[in-house]
C-alpha cells in the first residue's frame, strides 16, 4: 500500500503566504518560505496547516 | 508472525520531521504500511491489560517521540505489556539522562571525559575547581546543544550556578560538570545499529558547540577500527539498538564518548555518508519484530 501523500498549495496561517506542499504526509512539519514559521499538516483531506507546537524543555537530541 | 507475513508496524511520534518521513518512505518501499501513533492523542489505561488500545497488537513499535518524557513513559508501558519496541525502554532511559549514560559508559570502561555530579552550588563549585577551568556544565536531560555552558573562570561558574538555582526547575540543580576537551573545531557522530557501526560524520563548527541543530556542518568520514570499537562499546553500554554516538578527539587520549542518542536524527547524514540510514533502521526494526530485541542486537543474554 502506498504512503498517503498530498501535493498541493496552501495558505500559511501565520502570514497568509502561499506554501507549495509536495508529497506531504499527515503531521509532517513544513516551513513557510515567506515568514519562516514551522507548520504542521494537521489534515490531508482537506489539507490544513497549523503552527507547529513550541519546543519543550526535554525535546531533541 | 511468520516470515512470509508482513509485520504490523507502528510508529509512535510527536511530529513528522524529515527523519520520520524518511522512515515512513523506507517502510513503504518494503510494502509495509506503518500505523501512526500520535503521542498527543494517546491514552494508556495503566490499570488494564492494554488490549483494545490503539497501541495493541503490533509486531513492533518504532519510537520517534521528540519529548524524552513521553518516549520513555510510553516505552515503559508498552514493554511492560510485552510489546517489541525500537528502541527499548532501557536504552531510552539510559540515553535520555546524561548522568545515566556517563554511569553506563563508566561501568563498561568506555573512554569519556571526566565528569562529576553535584547537587548544591557550593559542592558544584568545588567539583568545577577540582576539574579545573574551563569546564562544561550540561543539563542532565535535554539536548540539541541547548543550555550548555562553558565556564572559563570562577566568576562565570558562580554566575551560572546562581542562575540555574534561582531560575531553573529543580532538575537544573543536578549539576553535571564535565572536563572541557579542546577538540579541533569538530566532533564526530557515529551511527550504530545492533552491533554494527554503519556510518559516521564529522560535525564542524568554529563554535565549541558543534550540533548540526546549532549550525555545525556535517561531512562523512570512514569508520576505522578505533571509531568502530568505541562506537560499538558505547552502544553496548547503553543497551544496543539504534543509536547515534557523539565523540570528541582528545589530542592525547584519542576518541572520547560525550553522549549517546536514542531517537537519532540523521537527515544530514545520508548524502554525506552514502549510507541509506533509514533502510538500515527498517532492517533492524523488522529483525526485532521477527527475532526479538536480543537476537537483533547479536546477543543471547537479556538486558532488562
Amino acid at each position: 500500500m502506498a504512503l498517503n501523500t498530498v501535493t498541493t498549495s496552501a495558505e500559511c496561517p501565520e502570514c497568509f503566504g502561499q506554501i507549495q506542499l509536495t508529497e506531504v504526509v499527515q503531521n509532517e512539519i513544513v516551513q513557510c518560505a515567506e515568514c519562516g514559521v514551522d507548520l504542521e499538516v494537521v489534515t490531508l483531506d482537506p489539507v490544513a496547516l497549523e503552527v507547529a507546537p513550541e519546543e519543550e524543555e526535554d525535546w531533541g537530541e | 508472525m511468520t516470515s512470509a507475513e508482513k509485520p504490523r508496524v507502528g510508529m509512535l511520534y510527536s511530529r513528522v520531521r524529515a527523519e520520520e518521513k524518511l522512515l515512513l518512505q523506507a517502510f513503504d518501499s518494503r510494502g509495509i504500511e506503518v500505523e501512526l501513533l500520535d503521542d498527543r492523542q494517546l491514552v494508556f489505561d495503566l490499570t488494564a491489560s492494554g488490549e483494545g488500545e490503539r497501541t495493541a497488537g503490533f509486531d513492533v513499535i518504532v519510537e520517534r517521540c521528540i519529548n524524552h518524557s513521553r518516549a520513555l513513559s510510553s516505552l515503559q508501558v508498552l514493554q511492560g505489556r510485552g510489546a517489541a519496541t525500537v528502541n527499548s525502554a532501557h536504552v531510552a532511559e539510559t540515553c535520555g539522562s546524561k548522568l545515566l549514560t556517563t554511569n553506563a559508559l563508566a561501568q563498561h570502561a568506555v573512554p569519556q571525559p571526566r565528569t562529576l555530579v553535584a547537587y548544591t552550588p557550593k559542592s558544584a563549585l568545588e567539583a568545577i575547581e577540582e576539574i579545573g577551568y574551563p569546564v562544561v556544565m550540561k543539563p542532565a536531560v535535554g539536548s540539541w546543544g541547548r543550555l550548555l555552558a562553558k565556564l572559563n573562570d570562577r566568576d562565570a561558574a558562580e554566575a551560572v550556578l546562581e542562575h540555574k538555582e534561582i531560575l531553573g526547575t529543580y532538575h537544573h540543580s543536578v549539576f553535571y560538570i564535565q572536563e572541557y576537551i579542546a577538540k579541533p573545531e569538530r566532533d564526530i557522530r557515529s551511527f550504530v545499529i545492533g552491533d554494527e557501526t554503519i556510518a559516521a560524520i564529522y560535525r564542524r563548527s568554529p563554535h565549541w558547540i558543534t550540533n548540526t541543530a546549532r549550525g555545525g556542518e556535517a561531512s562523512g568520514l570512514p569508520v576505522d577500527d578505533e571509531l568502530n570499537a568505541i562506537s560499538q562499546a558505547a552502544a553496548r553500554a547503553v543497551g544496543g539498538g539504534v543509536v547515534a554516538v557523539d565523540l570528541v578527539e582528545d589530542p592525547e587520549r584519542g576518541l572520547l564518548v560525550l553522549e549517546v542518542n536514542y531517537t537519532m536524527e540523521f537527515r544530514n547524514s545520508i548524502t554525506t555518508t552514502g549510507v541509506d540510514i533509514p533502510q538500515r533502521v527498517v532492517d533492524f526494526t523488522l529483525d526485532v519484530a521477527e527475532r526479538g530485541w536480543d537476537a537483533a542486537n547479536g546477543r543471547a543474554e537479556v538486558v532488562a
